[in-house]
């Protein structure tokens, strides 16, 4: 216990010595999360309209009107032909493009029915999925309004209409506001603390097999558990500094509702960084040098972060993706912050999660305490 | 020349050397992007839904069908009530709930207004919006279906997508895993190399030799500038033939920009390698500090239309951001120099920038 004592001490001397790595720990999470924090979003909230209006009429002009007035179009360019339509997409100059064609108030009268062109940049993906989405609910919310407000041409469907009409109602529990920070901030707090966490550990004992002084320690009675509790100790207490600065920050600046409770995210977060650290450990053990390590720890942590749901969506996945991902540490740390902080979980819930993380830790500084003692061999 | 030539060569020789360096350095990309590629979407898709339907019939049958039939949701369960659906969000075995009224059917047949309720949960705010837009679009083409058309007027958006019709992820995100492969290991690849000359003494040795440092630098460089090139042409060809993304512009240019891009990117490692006086130091800036901010800032995954203005203009100077644009710009979009002037400009601007203030961090610690 004496020799973890003086170990745990010497290593804590040798990361405050270097200021600069000591600003950098905290200064670069603290920042990222303040500023990042503002960023995520797929909702896009204006997007740039180009409207190519060959009709021109009362119901084209009320239509685009329409699409201005609730506030997810805003229509950049007018033009009455549709030259110039290439050029503004692909300059990025307007994201979307309608077109309503000649003759659309007259057939709306005299068919009822009538078509207009939707043209998409959708070279973003998603977002232009849900452009489109947002363009045909105000499509069809126009449509109800018209049925009632359009004269027709032959007076048969004139009349009371007595169809049944659609009430729908959305309710969004837990975020009710669609505030994007809540979803972020407890990302981008486990996205911060796993990259710091790793590298840290990856890098350190890289270092001291690089300018040799790891084998004087291994030829020290020290043993290899710890040497390894040694090393870990105090990465974990750095990180989990990181963490509760992140969970003070999540609260006093962003205002991020705590349902559950506090005490058991950090009590999770305890456990998950056994298993980043480990992670961290493993990584030094099979790489040589420290530009190996810091090259294999960014792609496992680039895999981790973008394979967790933390950005994107699990469920969309392909299958084989989502087995994958339960081995996955970060995603299964990010469903216990969702759950305890955002919908107000309890240990009853999130229990059995906990416990695979505690096992995947065990497992992991398993394997990498085996492995070092064979490297060292 | 000749000094600078032996100096690439003692490069060339220690990169190659090291042979399992090598092998991450050009392997690890191409598994992320291939990885990536296959398994990463940004559409919302086999949603989890949960019909709360108190009297099934034929019409809330024939609106749980048009559900599956989309192709995004899958009905886990069909509950009578209301009860447990807390619950359910909680563990997150359901994404969506609907939530139908009693006696659809007969309330349709008599024309009363039908009152349905969406829930979702909102943790996600970006995919339960998309996600409740899908749901609305299926209950209302079902309930216009259902009520039958007497008269109703329908406007028919003919819907086209440019430059990615299927929304395909993979044509998405494999220009943004190149930009972002390239940034963090060309940056990484050059700060670490110089940081650890410094570290271990032998910078001080080169530096009293005759060799000029602005040599030595671009002499530590060119071996990177190689070999980032290698990793551009495995991630276009693994782009190409695995994922079949789309080269429409001139490949001359495509490479050529990457050209420029790597040496954007080596250009920032070395500002970094001049500020950092050991490699934990370069290391944390390199990768702590620019894999969160090219990650989020660059349009990789953000749509950058969607970020509020100060981000928008702090996204200005991430070099990422500038490349994500050419590259999908010749790739996806066929665009040609004309369009792309601006972009290329900046790059160059920032190259040079970053190389002044390289070499004058260098020249000040010399004295």
């Amino acid at each position: 216990m004496r020799i973890i004592f003086f170990l745990v001490r010497k290593e804590f001397l040798q990361i405050f010595r270097d200021r600069t790595t000591v600003v950098q720990i905290f200064l670069i999470p603290v920042i990222q999360l303040l500023v990042l924090a503002n960023a995520a979003t797929f909702d896009v909230r204006q997007t740039r309209l180009m409207v190519v209006d060959e009709d021109r009429s009362t119901v084209s002009g009320a239509l685009v009107h329409r699409l201005e007035g609730g506030g997810q179009f805003r229509a950049v360019r007018q033009a009455a032909t549709a030259t110039g339509v290439e050029e503004a997409l692909a300059e990025r100059e307007v994201t979307a493009v309608l077109r309503i064609p000649r003759g659309f108030e007259e057939d709306l009268v005299r068919y009822r029915r009538a078509p207009v062109q939707l043209m998409l940049n959708s070279e973003e993906g998603a977002a232009a999925g849900l452009v489109q989405a947002n363009a045909i609910a105000i499509l069809a919310a126009y449509e109800r309004e018209l049925e009632l407000t359009l004269p027709t041409a032959n007076r048969v469907a004139a009349g009371p209409d007595t169809r049944s009409t659609l009430d729908l109602r959305t309710q969004r529990w837990f975020n009710p506001t669609r505030n994007y920070k809540h979803y972020m901030v407890p990302a981008l707090m486990v996205s911060l603390t796993t990259i710091i966490g790793v590298l840290l550990t990856a890098q350190n004992i890289t270092r001291e097999k690089e300018i040799g002084t790891l084998e004087q320690l291994n030829v020290t009675p020290i043993s290899r558990g710890q040497f390894i509790v040694a090393k870990l100790a105090p990465f974990w207490l750095l990180s989990l500094a990181i963490f509760c600065i992140g969970l003070t920050i999540a609260k006093g600046v962003f205002g991020i509702p705590m349902r559950g409770s506090v005490a058991l995210v950090i009590v999770a977060a305890m456990i998950y960084l056994v298993v980043v650290l480990g992670i961290g450990l493993w990584i030094s053990t099979v790489t040589q040098t420290q530009q190996q390590a810091m090259f294999v720890a960014f792609f496992v942590i680039l895999i981790y972060l973008l394979m967790s749901g933390l950005f994107t969506p699990l469920e969309s996945m392909p299958v084989w993706a989502q087995h994958l991902a339960q081995a996955n540490p970060v995603k299964h740390f990010v469903f216990i912050m969702r759950a305890v902080l955002v919908k107000g979980a309890g240990l009853e819930t999130v229990g059995g999660t906990m416990l695979g993380l505690a096992a995947g830790g065990a497992a992991v500084l398993t394997v990498a305490v085996r492995q070092y003692r064979k490297s060292a061999a | 020349m000749s000094a600078y030539l032996g100096f690439v060569r003692k490069e060339a020789l220690h990169l190659l050397r090291d042979r399992q360096t090598l092998a991450i350095l050009l392997l690890l990309p191409l598994v992320q992007v291939l990885l990536f590629g296959f398994a990463v979407r940004t559409d919302v898709e086999e949603v989890r839904l949960v019909v709360v339907d108190p009297t099934p019939d034929v019409a809330t049958r024939l609106l749980r069908e048009r559900f599956t039939a989309s192709g995004r949701f899958q009905v886990v369960e069909v509950a009578p009530d209301t009860r447990g659906l807390e619950l359910r969000f909680r563990e997150g075995s359901a994404r969506q709930v609907l939530v139908l009224p009693p006696n659809v059917e007969n309330g349709l047949g008599r024309g009363d207004s039908l009152t349905i309720q969406l829930i979702s949960d909102g943790t996600d705010p970006n995919s339960s919006g998309i996600v409740q837009g899908y749901a609305a679009a299926v209950i209302q083409r079902w309930h216009r279906d259902a009520v039958g058309g007497r008269g109703g007027i329908s406007i028919v958006p003919a819907v086209r997508m440019r430059y990615n019709p299927t929304l395909e992820s993979a044509h998405l995100f494999v220009p943004g895993l190149m930009a972002f492969v390239l940034t963090i290991v060309s940056a990484l690849m050059t700060a670490i190399s110089i940081t650890r000359e410094k570290e271990t003494g032998t910078m001080e040795m080169l530096l009293v030799s005759p060799i000029r440092p602005a040599a030595i630098v671009t002499g530590k460089v060119t071996p990177y500038v190689i070999l980032g090139f290698l990793n551009v042409l495995l991630l276009l060809a693994a782009a190409r033939i695995v994922f079949g993304v789309p080269l429409r512009g001139s490949v001359l240019l495509l490479l050529t920009e990457c050209g420029l891009y790597i040496v954007t990117a080596l250009a920032l490692g070395i500002v970094i390698s001049t500020h950092a006086p050991n490699q934990r130091t370069a290391m944390l800036a390199a990768l702590a500090g620019l894999l969160m901010p090219t990650l989020m800032l660059s349009g990789f995954i953000f749509p950058l239309d969607s970020l509020p203005a100060p981000l928008r203009a702090l996204s200005h100077i991430v070099p990422a951001r500038w490349f994500l644009s050419v590259v999908r710009g010749i790739m996806v979009k066929g665009a040609g120099l004309a369009t792309l002037w601006q972009e290329t400009l900046v790059l160059l601007g920032m190259t040079a920038f970053f190389l002044t203030v390289g070499a004058r961090r260098l020249a000040i610690r010399l004295e």
